[in-house]
């Protein structure tokens, strides 16, 4: 095998971990704002869902919740008499997107915490309902504090997305490490594993960097 | 059977039971694991701060490069590397030394900006009235600079501690039989991994929320204004 050959594979391997990090960002986003603006509701039901999902979800380990999810659930299924069994494509989506959104759930709790209450006074006192002061006065002005940490989750979540190779889903990890049990060619592929995912976190900053000024367009043209 | 235990599948919470001594050496081996790779990170990370704080372009640059290498690569290629790649150039490591030293690699680039973070954080004016009061620079920075500075670093310090030891299953893929690798182990042997993982989902959140109040006191515990001198 010569190193040309090894970059088919490792390319259908780098497809495979970009579409699971663009999936599980996506939906990990949905849940961190969901239970983001959960944990700050006051209604007692929801907010003890959230809570007791961010808490569970940033308690354990990633590998963990995966492991549990593949192995353990079909399990769980069976004794009360549904089919859970999960392709791992679905397994890995769903214990990387639902680490991330507790992770993220933080971040959304935190922004809408940070913007100042004189907004809220101001909504209330222009008779304002709740809903349109969360959505037309309170989040828009808080996300463009969620973006710079969200940037950080991305990455972090890029890099997590390498876990899911041990529950034997064709990742570029998963890729490589095939190519090495063949080729024995240890430092090559390796060094190469690292670069590509070195260049895809790059990618994926400059990307967050742009998400960051589009969703903060509104604060230059002000000032 | 595993390491001479035997258990007891008539039901699940006899199968709990019988496979909880198991599952806490596993746990011990996950502590360990935490405690070494987090006193590379803080070893290493303090190396990477001071490098990249250099005067010089040619050190601070490349340990600048380096840093944000190991914090974009994954923890897992990280570890297949040095498992893989250093006995051919002939370090031959064991597992268990492999995956802290991991561990303390990949989390050495987040402490470092710790460090930086924590230093850059003590006002401009104490750097100036420490240098009307004619003190030197290597006395300003160990009796000025540092004890502001470790009251803001220790909370930070503690959150990577906490996520150390929730990367430590990672090491499972290098055959470290820390708690998640023996609970696998066990549901491998038994057929049921429901209660095996379920439980390590369980003795995590404890190991979790109790590092993390460990922390939290620890935080409270020290002055805010900076540790006092005699």
């Amino acid at each position: 095998m010569q190193l040309t050959d090894y970059i088919e594979p490792l390319m259908q391997g780098a497809w495979v971990t970009v579409q699971l990090t663009l999936y599980s960002t996506v939906l990990g986003a949905v849940l961190a704002f969901a239970s983001g603006i959960g944990k700050l509701s006051r209604h007692r039901t929801i907010n003890a869902i959230c809570v007791a999902y961010i808490e569970l979800f940033r308690g354990t380990s990633l590998l963990v919740q995966l492991f549990w999810l593949y192995f353990a659930l079909p399990l769980a299924g069976s004794a009360i008499g549904i089919d859970l069994r999960l392709p791992p494509v679905l397994a890995g989506v769903l214990a990387l997107s639902l680490n991330i959104g507790a992770y993220g759930a933080e971040v959304v709790r935190g922004a809408i915490a940070s913007v100042h209450p004189d907004q809220r006074e101001a909504a209330r006192a222009l008779n304002f309902t709740e809903r349109q002061t969360l959505w037309d006065i309170v989040i828009p002005q808080a996300i463009p504090e969620m973006m710079p940490p969200f940037g950080n989750l991305a990455v972090q979540n890029l890099k997590d997305t390498a876990l899911v190779s041990l529950i034997s889903l064709g990742d570029l990890t998963f890729r490589a490490e095939q190519i090495r049990n063949y080729t024995q060619d240890s430092t090559t592929i390796y060094s190469m594993l690292l670069a590509m995912y070195f260049g895809m976190a790059l990618v994926l900053t400059v990307l967050m960097r742009g998400l960051e000024r589009y969703v903060t367009r509104w604060r230059r043209a002000r000032s | 059977m595993l390491f001479g235990f035997e258990w007891d599948l008539s039901s699940p919470a006899t199968y709990a039971a019988s496979i909880l001594p198991i599952l806490l050496i596993g746990m011990w081996v996950t502590i360990q694991a935490t405690v070494i790779g987090f006193a590379v990170a803080l070893a290493l990370g303090l190396i990477w701060a001071v490098l990249k704080a250099a005067p010089f372009r040619v050190i601070s640059w490349p340990a600048s490069l380096m840093t944000e290498f190991i914090r974009d690569t994954p923890l897992l290629v990280q570890l297949f590397f040095l498992y893989y790649v250093l006995p051919e150039y002939g370090i031959v490591l064991p597992a268990f030394m492999t995956g802290t030293l991991a561990l303390g690699i990949q989390y050495s680039a987040y402490t470092s900006e710790v460090y930086r973070a924590g230093i850059e954080a003590v006002a401009k004016d104490q750097h100036e009235a420490a240098r009307a009061l004619n003190l030197s620079a290597s006395r300003t920075f160990t009796h000025i600079v540092v004890p502001q500075a470790v009251p803001r670093i220790v909370p930070a310090m503690g959150n990577y501690l906490v996520s150390i030891m929730k990367d430590v299953p990672v090491l499972s893929v290098v055959t470290v039989l820390e708690m998640l690798n023996v609970a696998k182990i066990v549901g491998d042997r038994t057929f049921n991994y429901l209660v095996p993982l379920s439980m390590v989902g369980g003795l995590y959140l404890v190991m979790t929320l109790v590092a993390s109040a460990g922390v939290r006191l620890l935080d409270g515990w020290l002055p805010k204004q900076g540790i006092p001198l005699k």
